[in-house]
């Protein structure tokens, strides 16, 4: 099945249910939009949800707010929005068969989306050790140190913290999986200017973890910031 | 192939903007708006979303209108999920039922 030569290549990755790789390309790309929408909607779940909570208590989200690490949030937002150049470059490099810049690109954005996994894990063992992980341990002390009236609420906004940023941290996760299964055939050249599809759709994928990320960086990072 | 190939330039631009407005947003938190800190954050994470998605995303230069359809669709469905939902939370107490 696997062909040196580009055009043998782009013939046998037409599925014999497709009429030319042109009908196959928007087939896949259309597939992948419609997962992307399921992935609108169960992330939409938790923003709603923390939408609601946060109007109902706007007091403990600012203070919960509080507990995070401006700097490690500022930080990985960086470091998403780079990873995600490094993508569409790598897109780029696909569709003008540029083999050498495709693995180049892909292992930045791997070692992009390391790092930000890295600086979230530093993060979790942070609010682990402050005891700001929802349950049996869980503490919220007032200015004094005694225990908190709203520990109740601040449980919820730390529970919508750890659905949102965790499940984002799980695409992150599947998204390093995804992009080392493509680096992996771009490097056994599986790819050419006429059939690069995965890379595409992959890219697809990572932009929108990374629109995922660009949302949750305000909503949790930085209401607080102008309450001292 | 029909696929638009948009050049590095253009996406180290989108990138660079990207990064102002990420310091833009980080910088403005600080400044009290006076209730309008939400809704700047909330603008200019659009702002950052949009440009992901007509970019990088190639929406600007997809020829397959149904996704374009399918791209709104998903937008328009989180509006009805945000806006229907706050009619309801934000109007509970407008009239003074007991228990709501």
């Amino acid at each position: 099945m696997r062909a040196n030569d580009s055009n043998q290549g782009a013939a046998a990755a037409l599925q014999h249910h497709f009429a030319n790789l042109e009908q196959q390309r928007e087939t896949a790309t259309l597939g992948m939009w419609v997962f992307l929408l399921t992935e609108v909607m169960f992330f939409g779940g938790m923003f709603a949800g923390y939408l609601i909570y946060r109007v109902a208590y706007p007091a403990v989200f600012i203070a919960g707010s509080r507990r995070m690490e401006f700097w490690a949030g500022t930080a990985n937002t960086v470091i998403l929005l780079t990873s995600s150049l490094t993508m569409v470059l790598g897109v780029w490099a696909a569709q003008v068969g540029r083999r050498k810049l495709l693995v180049l690109f892909l292992v930045l954005t791997l070692l992009f989306g390391i790092g930000f996994l890295g600086i979230k894990a530093y993060e979790y063992h942070h609010h682990w050790l402050d005891h700001n992980v929802p349950g049996p341990s869980f503490q919220w002390l007032d200015s004094q140190g005694q225990p908190a009236p709203d520990a109740r609420e601040a449980q919820i906004f730390f529970s919508l913290y750890f659905a949102m940023t965790g499940f984002h941290a799980l695409h992150m996760v599947i998204g390093l999986g995804l992009v080392s299964f493509i680096l992996y055939h771009a490097l056994r050249g599986s790819y050419s200017p006429a059939y690069h599809t995965p890379v595409e759709n992959v890219g697809l994928y990572w932009h929108f973890v990374d629109i995922v990320w660009i949302f949750l960086y305000p909503l949790l990072y930085l209401i607080s910031k102008r309450h001292g | 192939m029909s696929e638009a190939i948009v050049s590095r330039r253009k996406y180290v631009i989108i990138w660079a903007a990207l990064l102002v407005l990420t310091a833009l947003t980080a910088t403005v938190s600080e400044i009290e708006l006076g209730g309008f800190n939400a809704p700047v954050a909330m603008a200019i994470a659009c702002t950052k979303a949009l440009l992901v998605a007509l970019v990088f995303m190639h929406l600007r230069y997809e020829r397959s209108k149904i996704v374009i359809v399918w791209a709104i669709a998903g937008l328009f469905w989180l509006l009805i999920l945000f806006l229907l939902s706050l009619t309801d939370y934000l109007t509970r107490g407008y009239m003074n039922i007991p228990g709501r």
